[in-house]
């Protein structure tokens, strides 16, 4: 999947997450944010690479703001910001 | 299938409600991606609804998902992507004859056979919601035995359609709500009342949920969680009505088991139809788990 703008989803209230993905020129980067880093920042992190691998998306600008989302939520808002960003 | 007497709308806007649905006192839950999503959102709803569907302990709630009508451009994709997750049903907007049943009965059948997933699983709760809707009860009722469980009756788009004002007493709803519950017992299937939504009034949902038992509706849909528990309280029988049914039902059994058809309680016949009505009545105490009913 290639990446052709920028798109967002989710929201910040608590218990969601937002994610805004955008092109890049080369690899992928990942900014994250959450109200529990300290826990679960390395989850969430391989929660984004695997989806985005699963994805095919190699080239991309991920920014993820977390508000204590469970897993299937962080999945449910990257499958739907993928769905808007790429082809 | 389980209890259907509170039905809460959930809005799949935010994972904070739908991740505490078993919380909310509802019997059932109806995962909403119809008139609470904006238009724009459609796509983020029915995807936070699938992983809902698919993550959540809901412990025994039902879930039920509004998908969008059919005549939207949402529609396939919503049953595309939810009927594979096995809600207990879906419920269907703007239903108005026996072949927009039919239709859902056909997609559901295909979508679910590609899946692997057994013919007839997820059941359908149809909406009548104009006058078309309703006058068709009966067809719509009786299009798609075993997938078609239940009709429901759509209170606030049935007025704007005969262009009145709903009030609080509801009288421009009784024949409305008296057609469907005749439709639906025609079908032997459930019948659902429209939500109350003043939320101010408890009284008034109180007195309305008793007045739509009456009738014969087997549940309502509400739009608070805190509507649920007064829903359910008001499907529960008064003592003195299921102590008076407890003691049918005891006579009936000690009666089947000499082999006796026709009995005789307190010195009045009793007969099937009295059996009938005094085990429902023992049903929906046994559904508030009221103690009177542990000796039976």
């Amino acid at each position: 999947m290639k990446i052709l703008h920028k798109a967002v989803a989710g929201s910040l209230e608590s218990s969601d997450v937002l994610i805004s993905v955008e092109p890049a020129d080369e690899g992928l980067s990942i900014n994250i944010e959450s109200v529990v880093l300290k826990q679960w920042g390395a989850r969430i992190r391989q929660v984004v690479e695997e989806s985005m691998q699963a994805a095919g998306v190699s080239q991309a600008r991920v920014d993820v703001r977390d508000h204590g989302a469970l897993e299937c939520t962080l999945k449910a808002r990257i499958e739907t910001v993928l769905l808007r960003a790429g082809r | 299938m389980g209890l259907f007497r509170s039905q809460l709308y959930v809005p799949c806007k935010g994972p904070g409600m739908l991740q505490n649905c078993a919380y909310m006192n509802a019997d059932a839950v109806i995962l909403d991606l119809e008139d609470s999503i904006a238009q724009g959102e459609k796509d983020a709803a029915r995807i936070l609804c699938k992983y809902a569907l698919q993550n959540v302990d809901f412990q025994g709630v039902g879930r039920i998902v509004r998908v969008n009508g059919q005549d939207t451009e949402f529609y396939a994709d919503d049953l595309e992507m939810i009927i594979p997750c096995c809600p207990d049903a879906i419920r269907l907007p703007k239903v108005e004859d026996a072949d927009g049943a039919r239709e859902v009965d056909e997609r559901i059948t295909a979508i679910e056979k590609k899946a692997g997933i057994p013919v007839g699983t997820v059941k359908v709760h149809a909406m009548l919601e104009t006058a078309k809707g309703v006058l068709n009860a009966r067809e719509v009722a009786n299009a798609a035995p075993g997938r078609v469980t239940a009709i429901s009756l759509g209170g606030q788009d049935l007025a704007a359609d005969m262009g009145i004002m709903r009030t609080l007493e509801g009288t421009e709803l009784l024949f409305g709500r008296s057609f469907v519950v005749l439709a639906a017992r025609d079908a032997r299937i459930m019948a659902f009342d429209t939500p109350f939504t003043d939320l101010d009034n408890t009284q008034g949902l109180r007195d309305e949920t008793k007045f739509v038992i009456q009738l014969g509706f087997s549940g309502k849909a509400a739009i608070h969680p805190s509507q649920c528990k007064v829903i359910n309280d008001a499907f529960a029988p008064d003592l003195k009505t299921l102590k008076k049914a407890i003691t049918v039902v005891h006579a009936a059994r000690e009666a089947a088991a000499r082999g006796i058809g026709v009995i005789s309680v307190n010195g009045k016949m009793v007969d099937k139809p009295v059996v009938e009505q005094a085990e429902a009545v023992v049903a929906r105490a046994n559904a508030d788990n009221m103690p009177e009913v542990e000796d039976l």
